[in-house]
C-alpha cells in the first residue's frame, strides 16, 4: 500500500516536471518567434522609408543617381529575401543594404540645402532610428535564441526537446565586414 | 536572459523578508508595550494595526503611485509628434529589452539632470527625464541613461523599492509613536503616580522598548540601502548590455554628477534616480541620500574599463565589479551562463544639435503641451502663442512680416464647426483674451457667467465655457 502511494506520487511529480519543461520550452521558442517577428518590422519599416528619403532627396540631387539605383536594388534584394523568411539569407541582404545605405548617407553630407529640409531631417532621425532598431531588434533576438538554444540542448530539457522535435534556432548575425560599414549618419 | 535576472532577486526578497519582520515586530512590541494587561493580545493587535498600516500604503503606491509622482512633479507627456528622437530613443531601447508594452515618456521641467523610472505595474510603466538632461547630453549619452531606466523596468526594481520603501517609512513612523508613547505615558504617569501605563511602566520593559524603537529605523535602513545600492549596479550592467556601449552610459553619469539636483523627491522616489537628486543639495538627509545609490566615481570607473575590454557581457561586468568593490558576484551563474558577449558598438555619429537651439526646443515640447501655438517665421522667428491667444493673424515682431495661425484655430480649440471657444481657468478673478481681429480684448469680469461673448469691433461671437 505505502510502496503503491509513493510510486503514485513520483509518477505525478514526473509527469508535473514534464509538461513544465516542454511549456518552457514552448515559452522560450514563442519569445524567439516575437523577436524575430520584430526585426520583420523595423526591416519593413526601413523598406518603406527608403523610397521616400530617395524622393526627397532626388530633388537636389541631379548626379548622383548610381548611389540611388544601387540603394534600390539592394532594397528589392532584401525584400525578397525576407519573404522567404530564411535568416541567414536575411542577414546577408540586410548588411549588403546597410553598406548600401551608408554610402547613400555619406553623399548628402556634401547637399548642405537637403540638410536644411525639415521633411528630409525628420526622415533621416527615422531612418537613423530604424537603423538602431534593427541593431537592437537583432541583439534582442540572439539573446532569445540564446535562451532557447541552452534549453534544447542542456539536461534535462533536452530530454522532451529530443521527443518533441524542438530544433535549435540559428543566430542572426551580420557580417563583421558589414557591422563596421553599418550607415554612420553625421548631422 | 532577462528572466533569470529574476532570480538574483532571492537575495533582495530576503531583505525584503528580514525588513517585513523588522516591521511586524516593531508594532507588536507597541501593541504589547500599550495593553499590558495581558500583553499576547496587544502584540498580535499591534502587529496587526502594523501591517494594515503597510498594507494600506503599499496599495496606494500600488494603484496610485506613478500617476501621483508625474501630476506632482507636472510632467509632459512626450509623443512621437512632439519629440521624436526621444520617443525613438525610448522605443529603441524598448526592442533591446524585449519589454512588451512602451513605457510612457515624460519631460520635466528641470535645469538639473535627471532621470527616473516608475512603473510597478509591468503594463503600465513611465521614464521621465528633465529637460536639463535632454539638452545637455549627447543621443549616446541619453541612450545610456533610457537603458539604466529600462533595466529598472525590467528587473522590476520600482516594485521592490516602492514596497521596501513603504517599509521603511512605516518602520520609522511606528519608532517615532513609540518613542514619544514611552516618554509621555511614562513622566505622565510619573506625575500622576499611577502604576502601569507604556511598558508597564518596568524601568527593564521600557528601556528594551526605547532601544527597540531607536534601533529599528536604523536597521531598516541598512537593508533598504543593501537591496537599493545593489539594484543600481545591476540596472547598469544591464544597460550596458543593452546598448553595447557603456561609455555612453558612463560620460553621461559623469555630467549628471555635477548637476542632479532635482528639486522634487521625495525619500521613497530617490531611488528610482539614476543619480540620487538628494545628496547634491546637501540637505538634512544627506547622509540618507548618499547611501540609496553607490558612488558614482565607482560607476563610472567600471563602466569605462568595460568599454576598453570590446566585448561586453554581463560576466565582464562582474568581472570589474568585483575588482572595483572587492566583494562577491553580482549574477548568478544561470545568468551568466545564458548571457551573450557581444561587441563594444560603434559610436553613433549624430552630434548634439547646437546647445541653446535644443533647449529652446525642449522648452517648445513643454509649451505646445499647455496648449501654445508655435508659429515659425520665414525670418527663423519662433511665436509662441499663450492658449488663450484668439487671434488669426499675428505679425512677426522681427520682420513685420503677417503670419496667418494655422488650422482651424488653433488659438481657441474649435469644437467642430467654425465655433471659436475659451476655456476659462478661473471663473472667479478677472479674465481677458485679443479677438482673432486683433483689435479687441475680451474682459471677463469674476461675475460673467454668460455662455457667448461677441466682438464690439468685428462681431465675431466667442463661446466662453467654465471649468467643471
Amino acid at each position: 500500500m505505502t510502496f503503491l502511494v509513493i510510486f503514485f506520487v513520483v509518477v505525478v511529480i514526473c509527469a508535473l516536471s514534464l509538461f513544465a519543461m516542454y511549456n518552457k520550452l514552448v515559452g522560450l521558442r514563442n519569445i524567439v518567434k516575437n523577436s524575430w517577428s520584430q526585426i520583420d518590422v523595423q526591416l519593413k519599416r526601413r523598406f518603406d522609408l527608403i523610397p521616400n528619403l530617395v524622393e526627397t532627396a532626388k530633388g537636389y540631387m541631379k548626379h548622383e543617381s548610381e548611389t540611388f539605383i544601387k540603394v534600390t536594388e539592394a532594397r528589392a534584394q532584401a525584400m525578397s529575401a525576407i519573404n522567404k523568411g530564411d535568416v541567414k539569407e536575411v542577414g546577408a541582404a540586410a548588411a549588403n543594404l546597410d553598406s548600401a545605405l551608408a554610402k547613400m548617407m555619406l553623399t548628402f553630407e556634401n547637399y548642405p540645402e537637403l540638410k536644411a529640409n525639415q521633411n528630409f531631417l525628420a526622415l533621416q532621425e527615422e531612418l537613423t532610428s530604424t537603423e538602431n532598431k534593427i541593431a537592437f531588434a537583432r541583439q534582442a533576438y540572439n539573446d532569445a535564441v540564446m535562451g532557447y538554444n541552452n534549453a534544447v540542448e542542456m539536461f534535462p530539457t533536452n530530454i522532451i526537446a529530443g521527443m518533441f522535435s524542438f530544433k535549435q534556432s540559428d543566430f542572426f548575425e551580420i557580417e563583421d565586414k558589414a557591422e563596421k560599414q553599418a550607415p554612420k549618419v553625421t548631422f | 536572459m532577462w528572466e533569470l535576472i529574476e532570480k538574483n532577486k532571492r537575495k533582495s526578497l530576503f531583505v525584503l523578508i528580514l525588513m517585513f519582520i523588522l516591521m511586524v515586530s516593531l508594532s507588536g512590541a507597541i501593541g504589547a508595550g500599550f495593553y499590558t494587561v495581558d500583553w499576547v493580545t496587544g502584540m498580535l493587535w499591534g502587529a496587526l494595526i502594523g501591517v494594515i498600516l503597510w498594507a494600506v500604503q503599499s496599495a496606494v503606491a500600488y494603484f496610485a503611485g506613478d500617476d501621483i509622482v508625474l501630476h506632482f512633479n507636472m510632467a509632459v507627456v512626450v509623443t512621437p509628434e512632439s519629440y521624436p528622437q526621444l520617443y525613438n530613443i525610448v522605443e529603441e531601447m524598448k526592442i533591446a529589452a524585449g519589454l512588451a508594452v512602451m513605457p510612457e515618456i515624460y519631460i520635466v521641467q528641470s535645469a538639473g539632470l535627471n532621470a527616473f523610472a516608475t512603473g510597478i505595474r509591468p503594463e503600465k510603466t513611465a521614464i521621465c527625464v528633465t529637460s536639463g538632461l535632454i539638452e545637455n547630453l549627447n543621443r549616446d549619452e541619453i541612450q545610456g541613461v533610457i537603458a539604466h531606466e529600462m533595466s529598472h523596468i525590467l528587473n522590476r526594481d520600482v516594485l521592490f523599492m516602492t514596497f521596501a520603501g513603504v517599509m521603511l517609512g512605516t518602520i520609522t513612523m511606528l519608532s517615532n509613536v513609540m518613542l514619544r508613547g514611552t516618554v509621555l505615558v511614562n513622566s505622565n504617569n510619573r506625575r500622576s503616580r499611577k502604576k502601569g501605563g507604556f511598558g508597564g511602566g518596568h524601568p527593564v520593559m521600557i528601556l528594551i522598548l526605547l532601544l527597540l524603537a531607536i534601533f529599528a529605523p536604523l536597521l531598516a535602513r541598512i537593508f533598504y540601502f543593501t537591496i537599493s545600492k545593489k539594484r543600481e549596479y545591476l540596472a547598469d550592467a544591464t544597460a550596458a548590455r543593452l546598448t553595447r556601449y557603456p561609455i555612453g552610459l558612463a560620460s553621461a553619469l559623469e555630467k549628471i554628477a555635477k548637476h542632479s539636483s532635482v528639486d522634487f523627491v521625495s525619500r521613497i522616489t530617490a531611488p528610482m534616480f539614476i543619480v540620487n537628486p538628494r545628496f547634491a543639495g546637501g540637505d538634512e538627509d544627506s547622509v540618507f541620500a548618499a547611501s540609496t545609490h553607490p558612488p558614482i566615481y565607482k560607476r563610472i570607473a567600471i563602466l569605462t574599463q568595460l568599454q576598453h575590454g570590446g566585448k561586453v557581457s554581463l560576466e565582464n561586468y562582474q568581472k570589474l565589479y568585483e575588482k572595483e568593490l572587492e566583494t562577491s558576484g553580482l549574477f548568478s551563474k544561470t545568468t551568466l551562463e545564458s548571457d551573450k558577449s557581444e561587441a563594444v558598438r560603434a559610436e553613433s555619429t549624430e552630434k548634439i544639435t547646437e546647445f541653446t537651439e535644443s533647449r529652446k526646443d525642449v522648452a517648445d515640447v513643454i509649451l505646445a503641451n499647455t496648449g501654445f501655438k508655435i508659429l515659425t517665421c520665414g525670418c527663423g522667428l519662433k511665436i509662441k502663442l499663450p492658449p488663450s491667444d484668439l487671434r488669426m493673424k499675428v505679425v512677426c515682431p522681427r520682420c513685420r512680416k503677417e503670419l496667418s495661425v494655422s488650422g482651424e484655430n488653433a488659438l481657441a480649440t474649435g469644437n467642430g464647426g467654425n465655433e471659436l471657444v475659451f476655456m476659462r481657468k478661473n471663473k472667479n478673478s478677472w479674465e481677458s483674451f485679443p479677438c482673432r481681429c486683433g483689435k479687441f480684448t475680451f474682459q471677463l469680469s469674476p461675475l460673467f457667467r454668460g455662455t457667448y461673448a461677441v466682438c464690439k469691433r468685428c462681431g465675431t461671437k466667442v463661446k466662453i465655457e467654465y471649468p467643471e
